[in-house]
């Protein structure tokens, strides 16, 4: 019951996540970034832009005028044979999102850091999960990172990721806006050379710039050909869920950090009731986990790394003896229950012992998640008349 | 400065007329070039009688070096790329409606870094070319109206690349809806002649002065009839340090209502009328390049087509007078602007 990577503190940084996730961009020096700022994922532009105006990485950032057009130049430069990244969050993923659908059906494998903020409206600039939701069904990638070493370590990893010739798709990482892009953590950056090894050269498989082999990229698909693209697509995302765990491996046989698996577990090998969390709720959930366990209850969490492609059979595998699970989402699907309840009832239904499960609502908005939050979900689960509707943690009547 | 009087005939006596300067290749050479490479082929389904393939040879056969095109949404997209079919034998890419500019932007950057970085055929999987151009194709929806934010932005940004607008003056891959191209007057699907209404009852953008005013090196408007003017220019264009705009009027039968075999004259006629004047802007110096030595009267255009027949009824002899005004009006201000430096191949 441990964190994943304990940073030796004689060779940690103090920095915030959106620091780390631009130190990960130095260190990958990827070709291409067209940037826009929006709160809360500016920092990483701005750190990131510093580091190329000081010659510290050889990137072309590209000044554009909109996310619109950050995706679109992204997409352009990926298709024509670069490595690409780019960053942005809330409204700014909302107004990638017509491109990151195309990004992705033309398998392009652009990294993207997300600092996740609540859509508009009403406009608000702090941490809940409506962008990376809203994502859902793009066809990106999603990871989901804890704190500021997983996102850094994550976003080494999704260039891997995104740049496996069976995957070759857009991968976002998301890292909670302010909670994780401002906070100042220790964080322990690997070595430069030992990145650039493990993150290789950027080999196109069809670049638009072979002027010797032209190829017409993004073209008019009718009736008779659009469905076997998507079906094609579907499957390149499963692939995903193999690549995920293999690129763990070979990162933690390059660096001797060991992400193992579709998620982190904690406190669940002999726990009969279970919390399902994203982000950095899930640090104050091990909190509420070790406080309760110490109480007596036998209370564990599970914190899902990879959102999309969904890891169902693992997960089932996980659940399976617990009694009752609450999943936390931190954004509504309005009409209907949270986007990550919907994954685990998925998972769950076909196995045969289904343990109850609950959806519970909290911090949209930035709202504080405090761990008497947690704490109440965790109670309210083991009361088995608890009625099937959604809950709200932490907010006012 | 040339002077004109109220009919728009500019005064030649102040009027400095230069002929062709810069030699432009010959209708042999373009054939050769088309012979060499066939970039675009035919097989495509864009209508007969259309514009656009006029223009995309033209301007393809004009260069020689490697060129990268990137297309809006539109016409010429859907035309052309039905998969698993492609006219393009040169790199070809689409990716939306209203981003073609912001596209270019990254495949003209991902160019220049790779090649900056020196970026081995072994280190990349294949060998980067020299040279390469990247030349954009929009509609006027896409360019005007929906792409006009990124158009914009790019040319801000000083990208090295051809943003060419065929103008067809409304949305007629889909079948005709108005843009903000669209003659005021004319009648499209969204702004119908009905018991009501005469067209569309607002003025038309000047999209290129839009773009001139983002101080770019070289701004142009041209005509697929006038084919030497666009080969001159689609040169000038190639030549420019930073990103360069033309904006090419490329009638569309089905919209306009006339019969295919007349695009070409058709285009003629709008320069002639002086609807729509051939000029370029070389680092913000304007030049004129058809000075029509007899203008004719805009009725002389709009009468070819279908979308302007209810201008033509007696009863609204008024609004043509208020066309012909406007043309007049516009023309003198260009006429201002060029102080008198005509250019003509």
């Amino acid at each position: 019951m441990s964190a994943i990577v304990v940073p030796k503190l004689e060779e940690a940084e103090l920095l915030t996540g959106a620091q780390a996730v631009a130190h990960a961009m130095r260190q990958i020096e990827p070709d291409v970034v067209p940037v826009y700022p929006i709160t809360p994922q500016t920092p990483i532009i701005e750190e990131f832009s510093q580091m190329v105006a000081d010659g510290l990485c050889d990137s072309e950032i590209i000044n554009v005028e909109s996310e619109h057009s950050a995706m679109s130049a992204a997409v352009g430069a990926s298709v024509a044979g670069a490595r690409v990244m780019t960053a942005t969050a809330s409204q700014g993923l909302a107004l990638m999102i017509e491109i990151l659908y195309i990004a992705a059906s033309m398998r392009c494998p652009i990294v993207i850091p997300i600092g996740n903020r609540a859509l508009s409206g009403p406009i608000n600039i702090h941490c809940d999960h409506s962008d990376a939701y809203l994502a859902r069904d793009s066809g990106a990638v999603q990871i989901f990172a804890e704190n500021a070493q997983e996102a850094y370590d994550y976003t080494l990893m999704a260039v891997r990721l995104a740049e496996h010739r069976k995957v070759l798709l857009p991968v976002l990482v998301n890292l909670d806006g302010f909670t994780l892009t401002h906070s100042a953590e220790v964080v322990q950056l690997l070595p430069d050379e030992l990145v650039k090894e493990f993150v290789g050269y950027y080999r196109p498989l069809h670049p638009l710039l072979n002027v010797q082999r032209p190829t017409t990229q993004g073209p008019f698909d009718m009736p008779d050909f659009y469905y076997e693209h998507k079906r094609q697509q579907a499957d390149a995302t499963l692939e995903a869920l193999g690549v995920f765990l293999e690129v763990q491996r070979e990162y933690e046989g390059a660096t001797g950090r060991g992400y193992r698996g579709y998620f982190e577990v904690y406190g669940l090998e002999d726990a009969r009731f279970a919390l399902v969390a994203l982000g950095s709720t899930a640090g104050t959930a091990k909190a509420v986990v070790d406080e309760l366990r110490d109480r007596g209850q036998k209370v564990g969490l599970l914190k899902p790394w990879l959102f999309r492609p969904f890891p169902h059979e693992a997960l089932r595998e996980a659940l399976k003896e617990v009694e009752a699970v609450a999943v936390l989402d931190r954004a509504l699907s309005f009409g209907s229950w949270g986007p990550l309840y919907e994954e685990v009832a998925s998972a769950l239904y076909p196995s045969d012992n289904r343990p109850r499960l609950h959806n519970f609502t909290y911090g949209l908005g930035g709202r504080d998640v405090t761990p008497e939050q947690i704490e109440r979900a965790l109670t309210l689960i083991q009361d088995p008349k608890l009625p099937r509707t959604m809950h709200y943690l932490g907010v006012r009547a | 400065m040339t002077v004109t009087n109220s009919n728009g005939n500019a005064d030649s006596a102040t009027a400095t007329i230069t002929r062709a300067v810069p030699r432009v290749k010959t209708l042999k050479e373009l054939a050769a070039q088309e012979e060499r490479e066939k970039r675009f082929q035919g097989g495509h389904s864009l209508c007969a009688g259309c514009s656009i393939p006029v223009m995309v040879r033209s301007v393809l056969n004009t260069i020689d070096i490697p060129v990268v095109v990137v297309n809006a949404t539109g016409c010429l997209e859907v035309a052309t790329t039905r998969y698993p079919t492609t006219a393009w034998n040169v790199p070809w890419l689409h990716v939306a409606f209203e981003n073609a500019a912001a596209a270019a932007s990254g495949v003209e950057v991902a160019f220049r870094v790779l090649k900056r970085k020196g970026r081995t055929a072994q280190e990349l999987g294949f060998e980067l070319p020299g040279e390469v151009r990247v030349v954009v194709f929009g509609g006027d929806g896409g360019t005007y109206d929906i792409g006009l934010q990124a158009l914009s932005g790019a040319l801000e940004r000083g990208h090295r690349f051809t943003y060419i607008c065929y103008d067809n003056e409304a949305y007629m891959n889909t079948g005709n809806q108005r843009s903000g191209a669209t003659p005021p007057l004319a009648h499209t699907t969204t702004t119908p002649v009905g018991r009501e209404s005469l067209g569309k009852l607002q003025q038309r953008k000047d999209l290129t002065e839009i773009a001139v005013a983002h101080h770019v090196p070289y701004v142009a408007q041209a005509s697929i009839s006038h084919w030497q003017d666009l080969v001159r220019k689609v040169e000038a264009a190639l030549r420019a340090d930073g990103p360069s705009f033309l904006n090419v009027l490329a009638p569309c039968q089905r919209g306009w209502g006339y019969e295919p075999c007349l695009t070409v004259e058709i285009a003629r006629l709008a320069v002639e009328t002086r609807f729509w004047p051939l000029y370029e802007v070389v680092e913000g110096e304007y030049r004129l390049n058809a000075l029509p030595k007899k203008p004719k009267p805009v009725s002389e255009w709009l009468k070819t087509q279908k979308r302007f027949a209810h201008l033509l009824k007696p009863e609204n002899r008024h609004l043509l007078d208020e066309l012909q005004l406007q043309v007049d009006r516009e023309w003198e201000k260009l006429l201002r602007r060029c102080e008198g430096r005509v250019l003509e191949v």
